[in-house]
């Protein structure tokens, strides 16, 4: 890299090439933002799926679990919980935390008030409605 | 050193080698807990030591950037910083506020955290990596524009290189990504849009300015080889970092609700994603190769060279592995990528940020490099860590396939847990490559108190 490739040359690149990618980043967040209301079932937020993923949040549910595949690696995916266990399974199986199963992993007991769990499973039923191109593979996720 | 206010790096790197033993600590507990699982519960449950693992590594490589900003700029414009004072100040709060934040984490429920510090009022907590409370993401806003404020100045009065304008640009964008952590829509799929713009945009994109910034300034250091040659492979390097890495974000946005064309983006761009850190290798050997004198400072060559094939393999070759829209469907959220991440943070960050201490902090202490015992010493703790980070990618590579085979591609799949009983031994041996980890890394601690004839009283 001498001769007729000068350093302003690179910068200009740098800077032209930056520039030019940004923008065409720009221009497909805006065409999925246009494109989402068709995916992401936006129609089925409501107070109570709203309140849920406030209790997903203060309790750093992510911080073991993944949802859509994003999140800790140690205990199951929970986007599509809903189909594969249902909304009686997931209150219970909260409730019932920790197993106390010597050795094995622990999930904690949060806690929460019978409303706080059903919020918590419209959240669940409303994730697992998401377009989401028939992401997980199956249904253990 | 050349100017007396470069010495405020020194707190700033002792503080990153300080959290950085802290994270692997918390690593080697959320790695027994992965084997035996009530390990510690419920007093630290699995959530919390991972928060702490994850958000200790973040702060220290931020106390690492910061330190050799303000080691680099002073130098590269030729004047002493703008305000030193500034920078002291900052340090303190930082550090105050990080530690806070930690013990906030160990010492109360996280919902109880929640509601002490204000997310009723704005919800940004409980989403991965950005964790801190609210108050404290207000605190690393605030630190990072003084320290911003601060370079900026130093900058503007003196000699503007292109080093350090590279360092700027990637730190003035890390700040602005950063932005994006205040902004959570009850939406989860743009919630998660959102949110890979300060990840990703951080780690595969301004990043990437920022370690290529640091290295470069190491290599000329220590090769002497001419500027304008190092800072023409500076300007291609972060292009094609940022050409690629602008639109790679799209292989985040493979299955969490947004649009199918992403598969292609995605899939496409962050194949190129390898090309600027293979640049870099070739970068920094070719750069030794030439080298127009030996610098006494061995031990930081080795760091500079290690950081190159390190980040190239770890985020370059990993993050391929698993980038493709049609291999991603079966290995998204699996142990194939805590492999990838564990080997490209290592790779690229952990390794540049220790490069740099590695050239700094003889210097800082009046010396041009350590004796040769101290740099053995060092240089054994470079391959102790550096193998023992290969054996935990490989590993985990293995949990992952295995995973992935049990749980997604097989015609009967196992559940989650039944898969993760099946990967025992893997982690077993991941647990064990991390101890190796953590002598290597009390090894590296070990030399900077081991004395011996120090080479060149000056730079």
């Amino acid at each position: 890299m001498s001769g007729i490739f000068t350093k302003s040359m690179a910068r200009n690149i740098f800077y032209g090439g930056t520039v030019f990618f940004f923008l065409l980043f720009l221009a497909l967040t805006f065409d999925t933002e246009r494109e989402l209301p068709n995916r992401d079932n936006r129609a089925a937020i409501t107070p109570a799926v709203a309140a849920g993923k406030h209790v997903w949040e203060v309790n750093n549910c992510l911080g073991c679990h993944t949802l859509l595949g994003e999140g800790a690696y140690f205990a199951p995916e929970l986007g599509n919980v809903y189909t594969r266990r249902g909304g009686d399974f997931i209150k219970a199986w909260i409730q019932a935390m920790p197993t106390g199963a010597p050795g094995r992993r622990q999930m904690p007991q949060f806690n929460l008030t019978e409303e706080e769990l059903d919020n918590l499973v419209e959240f669940f039923k409303y994730t697992a409605e998401i377009n989401t191109a028939n992401w997980p593979p199956n249904i253990e996720g | 050193m050349q100017y007396k206010s470069q010495a405020v790096a020194m707190p700033y790197f002792i503080a990153a080698i300080g959290l950085f033993v802290g994270q692997i600590i918390f690593g080697l507990i959320m790695g027994l807990q992965y084997v035996v699982g009530d390990f510690l519960f419920p007093e630290i449950p699995f959530n919390v030591a991972r928060m702490v693992h994850t958000n200790l590594l973040i702060v220290w490589l931020l106390f690492g950037f910061m330190g050799a900003a303000y080691y680099l700029v002073p130098e590269e414009a030729e004047t002493e910083l703008y305000s030193p004072k500034l920078a002291l100040a900052m340090f303190w709060i930082f550090l105050i506020a990080g530690a806070l934040t930690i013990v906030g984490y160990l010492l109360v429920p996280y919902s109880t955290l929640a509601s002490m510090t204000g997310n009723d009022i704005l919800a940004t907590m409980g989403r991965e990596f950005l964790e801190q409370p609210l108050i404290t993401k207000i605190g690393i806003v605030v630190v990072a524009l003084a320290f911003l404020f601060n370079i900026t100045m130093t900058m503007l009065k003196g000699r503007k290189t292109v080093i350090s304008i590279v360092l700027l640009l990637g730190l003035w964008g890390l700040a602005i990504f950063f932005l994006f952590s205040f902004y959570n829509p009850t939406n989860l799929v743009r919630d998660k849009f959102y949110w890979w713009w300060v990840v990703h945009l951080w780690v595969e994109g301004v990043w990437e300015l920022i370690m290529a910034a640091m290295l470069a300034f190491v290599l000329i250091k220590v090769t002497g080889v001419d500027r304008e040659v190092i800072e023409k492979w500076l300007y291609v390097i972060i292009t094609m970092a940022l050409v690629s890495g602008i639109i790679g974000t799209g292989h985040h946005y493979f299955w969490i609700g947004t649009p199918e064309y992403w598969q292609w983006w995605g899939s496409i761009f962050s194949s190129l994603e390898p090309i600027p850190f293979f640049a870099m290798t070739v970068f920094a050997f070719n750069m030794v190769n030439r080298r127009r004198r030996e610098h006494p400072n061995k031990a930081a060559v080795l760091w500079a060279l290690g950081t190159g094939v390190m980040a190239f393999l770890g985020a370059g070759v990993w993050g391929f592995l698993h980038t493709l829209a049609p291999v991603n469907y079966y290995t998204h959220g699996s142990q194939i990528t805590a492999a990838h991440g564990h080997m490209a943070f290592y790779g690229a960050y952990v390794m540049v940020v220790i490069t740099m201490i590695s050239y700094a902090m003889p210097i800082l202490r009046g010396r041009a490099a350590n004796s040769t015992k101290a740099q053995v010493v060092e240089m054994w703790s470079f391959w102790l860590m550096t193998i023992a980070m290969v054996f935990i990618t490989l590993f985990l590579t293995a949990a992952g396939i295995l995973q992935v085979w049990l749980q997604r591609v097989s015609d009967t799949p196992m559940s989650f847990m039944a898969t993760q009983d099946q990967l025992t031994l893997f982690f077993w041996m991941r647990e064990w490559a991390g101890v190796m980890f953590f002598i290597g890394l009390l090894t590296y601690l070990a030399s900077f108190f081991i004395k011996g004839e120090a080479k060149g009283v000056k730079a």
